[in-house]
């Protein structure tokens, strides 16, 4: 049976799940009901010197059916008093003591971080967690994201913190910022026990195209906010394996961004988190769906025959390898399972006007399947990625699996192109139609513009 | 027992006879316009009489431009509201859906296409500029789909156009011939005033033409004259007892309830004859007023003409089918009271009922024809027509069930339009 139970730098909890610094862990009213629902532990909103918010805070980015694909918030740190705050953490960490309690923080002078870190320590959190992330509003006031740009302080003030921690310290790091991995070791170099990521990204998520302002709207107003949700999941994802991938970074990591089903988290873990932090999918549905996501990771890991979440963490990293490591002689080429097809025809548009011209049609009007024209299949996948039918396009491998050449072999064996029309250009001879042949090409009666 | 409950007021005409294509909502639409394909070359396109660009009308919805929608529809079809409610989608744009051959539903092409155009009439949104008069006038015999959609796009090319309905109301059987559950009355003739204040064609209502001296008229006055008059009444069984107060033809019912509603009585038991579209309507229609209703039919079930989804529409409302069963004679004593079938083995049965609609054809209007000097008709009273809608006299041009001999509104659409074109092609 599936042991959940995590020790993330010493912060233990019955499982994985955290809910991220955000609205829903605004109060301990919401906390204490998100544990009892069967959260593993919560990261508060973080905690300072209380704000004033605005009025509207969220943006959504819809695609197609799908509400909340993307979402965004221009909604600051905690606008409640710290004592309140205090209070709060202290009931809940009684009421629930092995859950884990992290106290996010975001403030601003050395006596400052000195000062609020004994407070959450004497109300009980299990640990703290720099918020150095935030995107929008407080970075202007020289916290949050402005902070966590910047590798030295992010350094200096990680080493205040340590002055006086007694409990672990988790460093917050913010995707703002051209490679994530300098922060993640500027952490370590501060003394902190581990690192979360990624906190939002900064975004306009839309403009109302008949007011001329983007959303959330304040007033006829708007101001770029923090990107989160679903969409974010892939950058999410990148940066996770970067810090996890590099030789400095061996602290914990939390993984952030987008995660919103066990399948989400065990991605996450295989990349190198230790626990997963969620906000966007509880916003979206509620704590309710933590019970999705323990009975689905519980279930993969039997099936897998995993006994604790150390027994996969981090196993797809080493599958990560440079584009110039890959293996040049593997080589697939689609196959359309005709039993399957229903003759949409999108693998074919996308092959034919987005790839690389490998799928036909048939001259006979009424079979409205596409063929593959193997010789001229790159491989690329896109065909199916297209294709609304479940396994219906597969790939299939075609070289025998005995050779292995990289782009790195390659190059120091001198097999690579050179010069601007070398000979051993991968598409030198690959078909490709004469330009003109475009004009000519048969095509549906409403396909151009009337 | 029927299943309905005779409706005594409006509102309970409209629950009995409540709309099977109800219009989208807005969150509706936005959902069922997600899930479109969008498909290559798609099959619904080329199922579509018309040709409605359905992939683009149904992107233009989900990426909220309703109107654009709206004008991609009026583009293809001028009746795209009535299309959308009374095509047999089930056999055309929505049966050709690729998602059939995956057991999952297919796009709601019908009822998106109404919500779309369905708010470009409520915002009387005008699309089309018409073009300077070229000082040609087309005369239009029939306010019905074939007569107002060519009547639209003539207006459009600069044509002058009068439409002469001997009937009070245009939009021919989709206000008169449809069932009501398909469209009401209203929707039928919002679509009829929208389109008439943009394309500013007039209509004369109540005008038959019958005599020699109507036709040379129009013939002197117009350029050319386009029939679209449709068929004529039902035709006769030349059973016994035909005459009998209480035989009606489909058609004439049909036409009654549409313009009547509540006000008309049906009876307890009624006896259809037919196995075609307008006799399941009929059919349906008198169970929904609550009537009992048998569909008796002269040949088996699988012969039947009509829709299969049309028969099952009418089993779902309590309508119970005959097979292989022809009328011999209707009985009655000046009124209705039975009618004797033989089955195919022979044997003759009666059946007690106080109403017999005739589901079994209709006649073509050849006294109006016959006015028409050189103007041919096939054996069965077709008009023949050449493949630009032209018929044997030059001057006229003809389209619609006059022609094909009773099809879809859709497809008198169509053909309305296209012999329009053919008429901007040869006057201009």
């Amino acid at each position: 049976m599936a042991n959940l139970q995590t020790n993330f730098a010493g912060i233990k909890s019955p499982n994985p799940f955290w809910l991220a610094s955000a609205p829903p862990t605004n109060s301990g009213y919401q906390i204490m009901k998100a544990f009892d629902a069967g959260w593993g532990g919560a990261v508060w909103k973080t905690l300072g010197v209380p704000v004033v918010n605005v009025s509207s805070r969220y943006g959504s980015l819809n695609y197609r059916d799908t509400r909340m694909m993307g979402f965004n918030n221009i909604e600051l740190i905690t606008d409640r008093p710290l004592k309140d705050n205090l209070r709060e953490i202290e009931e809940v960490k009684k009421r629930f003591p092995n859950h884990a309690v992290i106290a996010s923080l975001m403030v601003e002078t050395k006596e400052e971080w000195h000062a609020i870190m004994r407070d959450v320590t004497n109300a009980g959190a299990d640990g703290v967690e720099l918020n150095f992330g935030c995107p929008h509003g407080m970075c202007e006031r020289g916290m949050g994201s402005a902070v966590g740009q910047e590798p030295k302080i992010l350094k200096m003030i990680v080493e205040w913190v340590k002055e006086v921690a007694t409990i672990p310290v988790i460093v917050k790091l913010t995707p703002n910022i051209s490679d994530i991995t300098r922060l993640a070791v500027a952490a370590v170099e501060g003394g902190g026990d581990a690192i979360s990521l990624i906190n939002t990204i900064q975004s306009i998520i839309g403009v109302d195209i008949d007011n001329f302002v983007p959303y959330p709207i304040v007033d006829g107003k708007s101001t770029n906010g923090g990107y989160c949700g679903p969409a974010v999941k892939p950058i999410a994802m990148n940066m996770l394996k970067n810090c996890a991938q590099h030789p400095q970074v061996k602290i914990p990591i939390s993984g952030i961004g987008g995660v919103e089903n066990w399948r989400d988290a065990v991605e996450f873990i295989l990349l190198g988190a230790s626990s997963v932090q969620v906000c966007t999918a509880v916003m979206h549905y509620g704590f309710g769906i933590i019970r999705e996501m323990i009975l689905g990771l519980e279930q993969y890991m039997d099936e897998k025959g995993f006994k604790t979440l150390d027994d996969f963490r981090g196993k797809a990293l080493p599958n990560i390898v440079h584009w110039e490591d890959l293996n040049m002689k593997y080589k697939v080429v689609a196959d359309i399972n005709e039993d399957k097809c229903i003759g949409c025809q999108l693998c074919y548009t996308a092959c034919e006007d987005g790839a690389h011209q490998a799928i036909g049609l048939s001259d006979d009007l009424l079979n409205r399947k596409p063929h593959i024209i193997e010789e001229n299949c790159v491989g690329c996948n896109l065909c199916s990625v297209v294709c609304p039918v479940e396994d219906c396009i597969t790939m299939q491998r075609k070289d025998d699996g005995k050779e292995n050449i990289t782009w790195k072999e390659r190059t120091l064996a001198g097999d690579i192109p050179e010069t601007f029309n070398d000979e051993l250009a991968g598409g030198l001879h690959h078909w490709v139609p004469e330009p003109v042949d475009a004009l000519s090409k048969k095509i549906p009666l409403h396909y151009k513009v009337k | 027992m029927s299943e309905y409950k005779t409706p005594q007021t409006e509102e309970e005409f409209e629950k009995n006879f409540s709309q099977i294509k109800p219009l989208m909502s807005q969150t509706e639409a936005y959902y069922e316009s997600s899930r479109c394909l969008f498909c290559y070359d798609a099959p619904c396109v080329n199922a579509c009489p018309t040709g409605i660009d359905i992939p683009l009308f149904i992107r233009q919805i989900n990426a909220k431009n309703e109107m654009g929608a709206a004008k991609t529809i009026y583009d293809s079809n001028y009746f795209g509201y009535a299309c959308g409610k009374v095509c047999p989608t089930e056999v055309l744009c929505e049966g050709a859906c690729v998602y059939n051959h995956s057991d999952v539903m297919p796009i709601a092409i019908g009822r998106l296409q109404s919500f779309a155009t369905g708010k470009a009439i409520s915002n009387d949104k005008k699309f089309y500029t018409l073009a300077n008069s070229n000082g040609k006038k087309v005369a239009i015999i029939g306010a019905g789909p074939a007569g107002i959609s060519c009547a639209c796009e003539l207006r459009l090319h600069g044509f002058e156009v009068d439409v002469f309905e001997a009937k009070e109301k245009p939009s021919g059987l989709t206000v008169h011939g449809v069932a009501p559950y398909k469209i009401t009355n209203d929707e039928a003739l919002n679509e009829m005033e929208y389109l008439q204040k943009q394309f500013g064609y007039k209509v004369h209502y109540n005008k038959t033409i019958t005599t020699k001296e109507d036709i040379a008229l129009l013939e002197k006055n117009y350029d050319t004259i386009f029939i679209a008059i449709g068929l004529g009444k039902t035709s006769d069984l030349k059973i016994k007892g035909e005459e009998l107060e209480n035989v009606f033809g489909a058609v004439e019912f049909v036409e009654q309830l549409r313009m009547n509603h509540h006000k008309i009585t049906v009876p307890k038991k009624v006896v259809v004859l037919g196995g075609g579209n307008t006799a399941m309507d009929a059919a349906s229609e008198c169970a929904r007023m609550g009537a009992e209703v048998i569909l008796a039919y002269r040949r088996s079930k699988e012969e039947m003409p009509a829709y299969n989804f049309e028969y099952e529409l009418a089993k779902t409302v309590g309508v119970a089918g005959m097979f292989n069963f022809t009328p011999v004679e209707i009985l009655g004593n000046g009124k209705v009271s039975g009618i004797k079938l033989k089955s195919a083995d022979g044997t003759e049965h009666t059946l007690n009922c106080d109403w017999v609609v005739k589901g079994t054809g209709q006649t073509k209007q050849l006294d109006l024809l016959n006015l028409i000097g050189e103007l041919k008709t096939d054996e069965k009273g077709k008009i023949i027509v050449n493949e630009i809608f032209q018929t044997t006299n030059k001057k006229y041009f003809a389209a619609g069930d006059a022609v094909s001999g009773g099809q879809e509104v859709v497809n008198a659409v169509a053909n309305g339009k296209k012999a329009a074109i053919a008429i901007v092609d040869l006057l201009k």
